[in-house]
């Protein structure tokens, strides 16, 4: 009745409506107030950036271990710049010239660990998992070695609205998140690069043979996953008003899980920007919602992990349901 | 002497002597009985958690929860050895079985619904990490009995020192060697450890020869399970204090370390040897630098270079076999 991917996206906006049911019903009012919405509106944006680089790679069949330590060293680049240069003394128009800089250095810093992973990947033909596991670990070590393990702290105003911000109401991380979404999304869906990125994730070989190039694919598309560890780190230095080599590392593995409750396959090909947009949303009520009735931290770790393996359990089942009737 | 060259272990090896050079050239003390012992006391329980990586690699699939089930297993173990006594035996028996029921959990997820390992053991991880916390409330275990203290200080064979100070072959070493042992009998000489490098290879075909492909998922996550509960006991020996955070967040470097070895993650290849000879090396790197005394944080610059150099060294020369072949088949 249903197609794959139309099942897989209606479950997941079940299981949406299901938990904002049930957080309302334990919550009561606060869980629907503006206070909380909001607070929601920032915590999300993180972990949605750094989902969005890690699913571009999973769409290739891929896997970026690395957006963690890319965006933490980007982090320290930024705010390097930023405490080395801006003092007190600055003049406004010279701040915001620096702060713009210092933003583009971090970036520019994102662009060439995106290169690098890309040129490991595609061009000397490791396989992702290896290869960012090596980057991860020696950019870690780059960013340790850079701050000898300490916290670069204390960032001027202009840097600390793009984190705590609030534009018309609505929070300046979120606005960026959904300019990435929005981004992202256009870039898989319209474009040529979008469609050769899920082909090569269904079958390089065959994608290969159909004219188009791997590699350059490969390169592009961890180009812009690490772009947007990138951009995930300056909203995260911009929170935390500090940058460090350590900062956010459970979030590798989250990311992740985010992506493939997204319906993001890990054996590539499959995937989509707005499943993904409701998985992080369905992570976000979970845990604002046992946050507000005190409950651990941890608890809602396990309960996301629960979350995973019980929307897979039903995407295998309907699909195998289908399959039965079809043969039937 | 060219079957050698072809093989990823004599670099690995090389690159291990190579350092070992350096190194001495450096500190002598690094080139002593006492330094290896101590390596080889500290280092068990990495190398134990690689040789159930090892299996799960071989066996084409992957794991990330054993972390969470090396602490689970410590957690249990510790509980029910301070409060109701018991000795080595019993503290290994409550680990092991804690780990094998949380493994076959693992296994049954993975197999009966389809979900890919990698997916599966993430997930799981944050359940067992999150529920041992919330259940432990956070809490740090001490006190152990005193045979539980005594044992980690126990030696096979014991040496002295010219200051005086004893040191030798430590007996958490010797269950490093025996689990050894018994991995490399089970991978070589029988049919299940076969059947783990055929299912690796291809799933369909091993099936098709009749080997049964969820008893030995069951067995390789059960194993992994087994030897995290090990592990997590040697753990609580080293450090006689159990924290929840102790272990997690580990998994990637024993992944590493099997890596370096020499194992792919497409399943169906990876030997001991070269496991062994990846956790060595770092080892060696780790040991080197506190020994050369270079600033501890540089560690990870080093790590990472090397993965990254060791993982692209093979893909090199997976390619230059993959060219060698198609020449062939073009004759």
């Amino acid at each position: 009745m249903f197609s794959r991917e139309y099942s897989e996206s209606l479950t997941l906006g079940l299981v949406m409506v299901g938990v904002l049911l049930l957080m309302w019903l334990l919550n009561g009012s606060q869980f629907v107030t503006i206070g909380n919405l909001q607070s929601m509106a920032f915590q999300l944006p993180e972990l949605g950036i750094l989902s969005l680089a890690m699913m571009i790679t999973m769409l290739t069949a891929g896997i970026n271990l690395s957006i963690i330590a890319s965006a933490n060293l980007c982090g320290i680049v930024t705010a390097l710049i930023l405490t080395r240069y801006v003092t007190p003394e600055t003049a406004g128009a010279e701040t915001m010239a620096l702060v713009v800089l210092a933003i583009a250095a971090g970036l520019l810093t994102s662009v060439i660990i995106g290169l690098l992973n890309g040129a490991l990947i595609a061009i000397v033909d490791v396989s992702p998992i290896l290869a960012t596991l090596g980057t991860m670990t020696l950019l870690n070590g780059v960013a340790i070695v850079v701050t000898k393990g300490y916290v670069i702290s204390g960032l001027p105003e202009p840097v600390r609205f793009i984190g705590n911000g609030v534009v018309l109401g609505i929070p300046t991380p979120m606005i960026i998140f959904i300019v990435c979404a929005a981004v992202m999304a256009l870039l898989l869906n319209r474009t040529r690069l979008g469609v050769n990125i899920y082909m090569i994730g269904s079958n390089p070989t065959a994608c290969y043979f159909a004219g188009v190039n791997n590699a350059a694919v490969l390169m592009k598309t961890y180009l812009i996953s690490g772009l947007y560890a990138g951009i995930a780190a300056i909203i995260m230095i911009s929170r935390f008003n500090s940058a460090k080599a350590d900062y956010g590392e459970s979030y590798l593995l989250l990311t992740v899980l985010a992506s493939v409750l997204g319906g993001t396959s890990a054996a590539g090909g499959f995937g989509k920007v707005s499943d993904l947009v409701i998985a992080l949303i369905i992570l976000q009520l979970v845990s604002s919602g046992l946050n507000l009735l005190q409950i651990s931290n941890f608890l809602t770790l396990a309960i996301w992990g629960i979350i995973l393996i019980s929307v897979m359990v039903v995407n295998h089942v309907t699909q195998q349901y289908r399959e039965r009737r079809v043969t039937a | 002497m060219k079957k050698w060259l072809r093989r990823h272990e004599t670099y690995v090896f090389l690159v291990i002597v190579l350092f070992s050079i350096i190194i001495t050239s450096q500190n002598a003390s690094f080139l002593t009985l006492e330094n290896l012992f101590d390596l080889l006391k500290s280092y068990s329980f990495l190398g134990i958690l690689a040789i159930g990586v090892l299996f799960v690699l071989i066996s084409g699939g992957i794991d990330i929860s054993f972390t969470a089930v090396a602490t689970v297993a410590m957690y249990v173990m510790a509980i029910a050895t301070i409060q109701y006594g018991g000795n080595m035996l019993t503290a290994f028996l409550i680990a092991c079985s804690v780990g094998v029921a949380l493994g076959l959990i693992n296994a049954v997820i993975i197999y009966v619904f389809n979900i890919h390992s990698i997916i599966t053991t993430i997930a799981t991880l944050n359940i067992f990490y999150g529920v041992l916390t919330v259940l432990s409330g956070g809490k740090w275990i001490y006190g152990f009995p005193t045979w539980f203290r005594e044992f980690a200080d126990r030696r096979v064979l014991t040496l002295t020192n010219e200051a005086g100070v004893q040191y030798g072959l430590s007996t958490i070493t010797l269950i490093w060697l025996a689990i050894l042992i018994m991995a490399w009998v089970i991978l070589r000489y029988t049919t299940l450890g076969r059947g783990l490098y055929a299912m690796g290879g291809n799933p369909d075909s091993a099936a098709r020869v009749g080997f049964n492909i969820f008893r030995l998922q069951m067995f390789v996550y059960a194993f992994m399970g087994f030897l995290a509960g090990i592990a997590g006991v040697i753990q609580a020996l080293l450090v006689q204090t159990v924290a929840p955070n102790s272990i997690v967040g580990k998994e990637l470097d024993v992944l590493a370390a099997v890596v370096l070895g020499g194992a792919s993650l497409f399943g169906g290849t990876g030997t001991l040897l070269g496991t062994m000879l990846g956790v060595a090396l770092i080892a060696v790197m780790s040991n080197g630098l506190t020994m050369m005394r270079v600033p501890s944080f540089w560690y990870n610059v080093f790590i990472g270079l090397i993965i990254i150099i060791s993982v692209s060294a093979s893909a090199y020369r997976r390619r230059q076999r993959e060219r060698r072949m198609i020449a062939v088949e073009a004759e």
